[in-house]
């Protein structure tokens, strides 16, 4: 599961999550991939990422310290702001771990890069 | 320069894979034939966001990866966790990079995809069956078991379409006769969105088509 696609997953659909989002990330394995970079597609996806909750998610990893805190103005034309966005957003993967629901703490699991965000019929 | 989409290598996959997903059929290679004749339209969107739902066995959206490449991020959704795990196979296998989530539809993802994707594709549990045919134990039931009209998962989804896709995005479905088109047109055309159809086959007893989805500005 790469940071991008954590980015877009909530636990809305479980009953009474009113936001469930941004999900903690408890990672056991994690692994950084070299990714082709594409700025012209990394400008684009920016304009859909939720910068905070990728911030958190940076945190959750461990790996806060590289990420710039905010979109900087202009950054369609900023190559080491965009290669920084892309390495975040596509080249570390979670491979196991869970996602953790910010309102009632239910774990999702992440198994072989895969989060399984199936809920039972009771939970929503 | 024609695009073509080169039907993926799933010589990694087996019988015993095929017990608990979705063994690719006429149905997934008339949808790769339809997304090949659309390889044109799909460029001039300049996609962001791919997404397929129910991707069983990964062969339809690594292959439309494949074939339109890096400017765009791929997303699969399957209610199936095997099926989840051999999409994801199926991509490595062929050198492609596409994300995968273990989910019922949209419903993780739903507020965050707020007219973000671009193009979609859908190749539904299309089968009329009895609900209770349905035993919702058997992962390989619920890849074809489409319950009344065959239209119990595809009618879950259209009224979230004019939610989750983009102005310019295009959405596509695979259907077979008995699912009646010109109801689902309708049901489309109320949410603003046309629909033609841009392939058909007949397979064996199923009359198969796709069909092709666009917003209509008023």
């Amino acid at each position: 599961m790469k940071l991008l696609t954590h980015n877009i997953l909530t636990s809305k659909c479980l009953k009474g999550v009113t936001v469930g989002y941004p999900l903690g990330i408890v990672a056991k394995e994690v692994k950084v991939n070299e990714v082709e970079f594409n700025p012209e597609f990394i400008s684009r996806m920016i304009q859909k990422v939720d910068w905070p909750a990728l911030c958190k998610a940076a945190e959750n990893l461990g790996h806060l310290d590289d990420l710039p805190p905010a979109v900087v103005e202009d950054y369609e034309n900023n190559e080491e702001f965009l290669k920084k966005a892309h390495h975040f957003l596509m080249e570390i993967e979670v491979i196991n771990g869970d996602l953790v629901c910010p309102e009632t703490g239910r774990k999702f699991p992440v198994t072989d890069g895969i989060p399984n965000m199936l809920a039972n019929e009771d939970e929503v | 320069m024609m695009d073509k989409i080169e039907t993926p290598d799933l010589s990694h996959l087996s019988s015993s894979d095929y017990e608990n997903v979705y063994e690719p059929a006429e149905d997934s290679f008339l949808m790769l034939d339809a997304l090949e004749s659309e390889i044109p339209y799909i460029k001039a969107i300049k996609p962001t966001i791919c997404l397929e739902i129910g991707s069983g066995s990964g062969i339809v959206l690594t292959g439309l990866a494949k074939c339109l490449g890096s400017g765009c991020a791929y997303l699969s959704v399957d209610i199936n966790s095997h099926a989840a795990r051999v999409t994801h196979r199926t991509a490595a296998r062929n050198s492609v990079s596409l994300e995968v989530v273990n989910c019922d539809l949209v419903g993780p993802m739903l507020s965050r995809i707020q007219n973000e994707i671009d193009v979609l594709v859908f190749n539904p549990p299309y089968v009329p069956t009895d609900e209770s045919e349905i035993d919702p134990k058997s992962p390989i039931a619920l890849s074809w078991a489409g319950g009344l009209r065959g239209r119990r998962v595809m009618d879950r989804l259209f009224p979230l379409i004019p939610h989750i896709m983009s102005a310019n995005g295009i959405f596509y479905l695979l259907i077979v006769k008995e699912n009646d088109e010109d109801d689902i047109c309708k049901v489309m055309k109320s949410y603003k969105w046309h629909g033609s159809v841009i392939v058909e086959r007949k397979a064996g007893r199923e009359y198969l088509k796709v069909l092709k989805f666009k917003h209509v500005k008023m």
